[in-house]
């Protein structure tokens, strides 16, 4: 098993505007995007893999001199991995309104010549999928073998088998939800009004000041690092552990190692990642819910879908529970759809779909065998 | 007792054709054959990882269930064959679970250790529980938690009101119609919701 070697971002310009769930439209914008592997002589052998909050195009392999710069799913991607770059066409697409090199708020509005800043347009999943159409529209893609994508990137995964169910042979979703619940909103929306409230966000046009709304986005980072984690492994890695031998007795210094963790995580965040960006894509969380179109009715929801489903969760992730990939499992045995569904007992929490558990990428492994037998490799 | 055996016995009661339910349906042998050679689709049910890692490399749709959980996620006649294969043993819930499959399914078709075998009933006369090859485990470990008998299936099939299509004993892989409480190691019966 290897790695897909060095790799380099390619850029797409897109000059038509493009509609967006909300109304709005937006032109003029530029899609980064990575290829790893051989398209074969029919193009039947291309697998989208859709990214979550805080990750890219940059799915596999590393950038020519620069150290630990692997991509973020480079252990399930590459010659002779689950997703085998030996076999497979893959596919990485950086989303609209990222900070990773697509089109986003920190870049310049056409329309006013001007830094979007908070003007840039909200974005759904909906409209990440129809921009990733048009990308596999460019290099004459039809049909892709396979959609894959974990948590936010499952979510587009589930939306592409409705929005484009001619186009793909099987969906595969990992430790995703048909929506999000009251809880996960809630704590988007404590990392909403922690970068909001910062007074470097400066309404979201921050970047005309030249500051970064730091601290804002360091509690963002921290919340949301709490929840892709589970009690046990919190536990198990920090438990009560001190950084000092003896109490300090105070009140804001960092006491305990969890602390300690937790403040490194949001520090190295803030460094890179854009603040409405952090807005945006936790919107976009918010705001999926296909079945909101058909009254609350999963299982209708999913009646244009065609394609083949594997699904995947693990059983300490409590931020997209088991509970909420049974529910995608029963929409689809509904409506009598092929569908495999893993629990994994992992002990991770959300992080474990970024993780190589053996259980969960034999699983992986194995559907994408039978995916490559369908186009004869 | 040859696992084929068993396996053809059972195929030949399902349906041509039909959409089928597995529960507990281990590596998929058996869904995998269907689908090959009756035209068979559906789904299997598993709770073992490695079974269901199987599942998925022979093709067979599997949902990583546990069966104690019920089956909640299946709706009312959804499926034209529910099979229960040496499962309903293993289950806390034996008897929900026969009303969830009839629920579930428009004919059940359930196999399991037949304890009234004859060399059970000699062991147990001996004053021993029996270990056999269909009852291999010793009392203290066997994961057989519901040990009955062909003729205390027909009591239970009545209490909850299913009919019984067929029925019949397997020993040493061949059918067993005559005294199969007696004769056989394995009971299969066929039935719908009376």
């Amino acid at each position: 098993m290897g790695s897909v070697g060095h790799v380099e971002a390619q850029r797409l310009r897109f000059e038509q505007p493009l509609p967006l769930r909300s109304g709005a439209s937006i032109r003029d914008y530029e899609l980064v995007y990575e290829t790893y592997g051989r398209l074969n002589a029919d193009k039947s052998n291309a697998v989208l893999v859709c990214h979550a909050l805080n990750a890219s195009h940059h799915v596999a392999g590393t950038y020519a001199g620069q150290d630990k710069s692997e991509g973020w799913w480079d252990n399930l991607v590459g010659p002779g991995k689950p997703l085998d770059t030996d076999r497979f066409f893959v596919i990485g697409i950086n989303n609209l309104g990222s900070c990773f090199g697509s089109t986003g708020p920190m870049h310049l509005n056409p329309e006013t010549g001007r830094v979007y800043g908070a003007d840039f347009p909200v974005v759904t999943v909906h409209d990440w999928v129809d921009a990733q159409a048009r990308v596999l529209d460019h290099l004459g893609i039809q049909r892709l073998a396979a959609v894959l994508g974990g948590s936010l990137g499952g979510m587009q995964a589930l939306d592409w088998s409705l929005r484009y169910p001619e186009r793909m042979g099987h969906c595969i979703a990992i430790a995703t939800a048909p929506s999000l619940s009251a809880q996960n909103i809630a704590f988007n929306e404590v990392a909403r009004r922690a970068i909001i409230t910062d007074p470097d966000f400066h309404g979201g046009h921050f970047y005309a000041h030249g500051v970064v709304p730091k601290r804002g986005l360091r509690v963002a980072r921290m919340i949301g690092h709490i929840t892709y984690l589970s009690d046990d492994v919190m536990e198990q890695k920090f438990g009560r552990q001190m950084r000092a031998a003896e109490l300090g007795y105070s009140t804001q210094d960092i006491e305990f190692q969890i602390e300690s963790y937790l403040r490194y995580q949001g520090d190295k965040f803030s460094e890179y990642f854009d603040a409405n960006t952090y807005l945006l894509i936790t919107r976009a969380l918010d705001y999926f819910d296909p079945a909101r179109e058909h009254g609350g009715d999963l299982s209708r929801t999913f009646a244009p879908a065609r394609c083949k489903y594997l699904l995947a969760s693990f059983t300490t992730d409590w931020r997209f529970s088991p509970a909420r990939s049974r529910e995608i499992v029963k929409a689809l045995l509904d409506n009598k759809l092929d569908v495999s569904y893993a629990e994994i007992d992992a002990p991770h929490g959300h992080d474990a779909f970024l993780l190589e558990d053996p259980r969960y990428h034999g699983v992986l492994r194995a559907y994408f065998n039978r995916i490559a037998g369908e186009f004869g490799q | 007792m040859s696992v084929h055996g068993v396996m053809e016995h059972i195929a030949a009661l399902v349906p041509a054709g039909s959409r089928v339910l597995d529960l507990g349906c281990g590596t998929g042998e058996l869904l995998a054959w269907l689908q090959k050679h009756k035209g068979c689709t559906g789904y299997g049910v598993e709770l073992d990882d490695a079974n269901l890692l199987q599942c998925v490399q022979r093709g067979v749709n599997a949902i990583q269930l546990n069966l104690e959980e019920g089956l909640a996620i299946f709706e009312d006649q959804s499926f034209d064959v529910v099979l229960q294969l040496e499962t309903l043993q293993h289950l806390r819930n034996a008897e929900q679970m026969l009303r969830e499959t009839a629920r579930v399914g428009r004919i059940g078709i359930v196999s399991f250790p037949n304890f009234a075998h004859w060399p059970n009933r000699l062991q147990v006369l001996l004053g021993r529980m029996p270990v056999t090859r269909t009852l291999p485990y010793e009392w203290y470990d066997t994961p057989n938690i519901r040990v009955g008998t062909h003729a205390d299936f027909e009591i239970l099939a009545r209490k909850n009101r299913l009919r019984v299509l067929d029925s019949f004993g397997i020993q040493d892989g061949r059918m067993v119609r005559t005294r199969p409480n007696l004769m056989a190691s394995m009971a299969v019966f066929k039935f719908e919701r009376g």
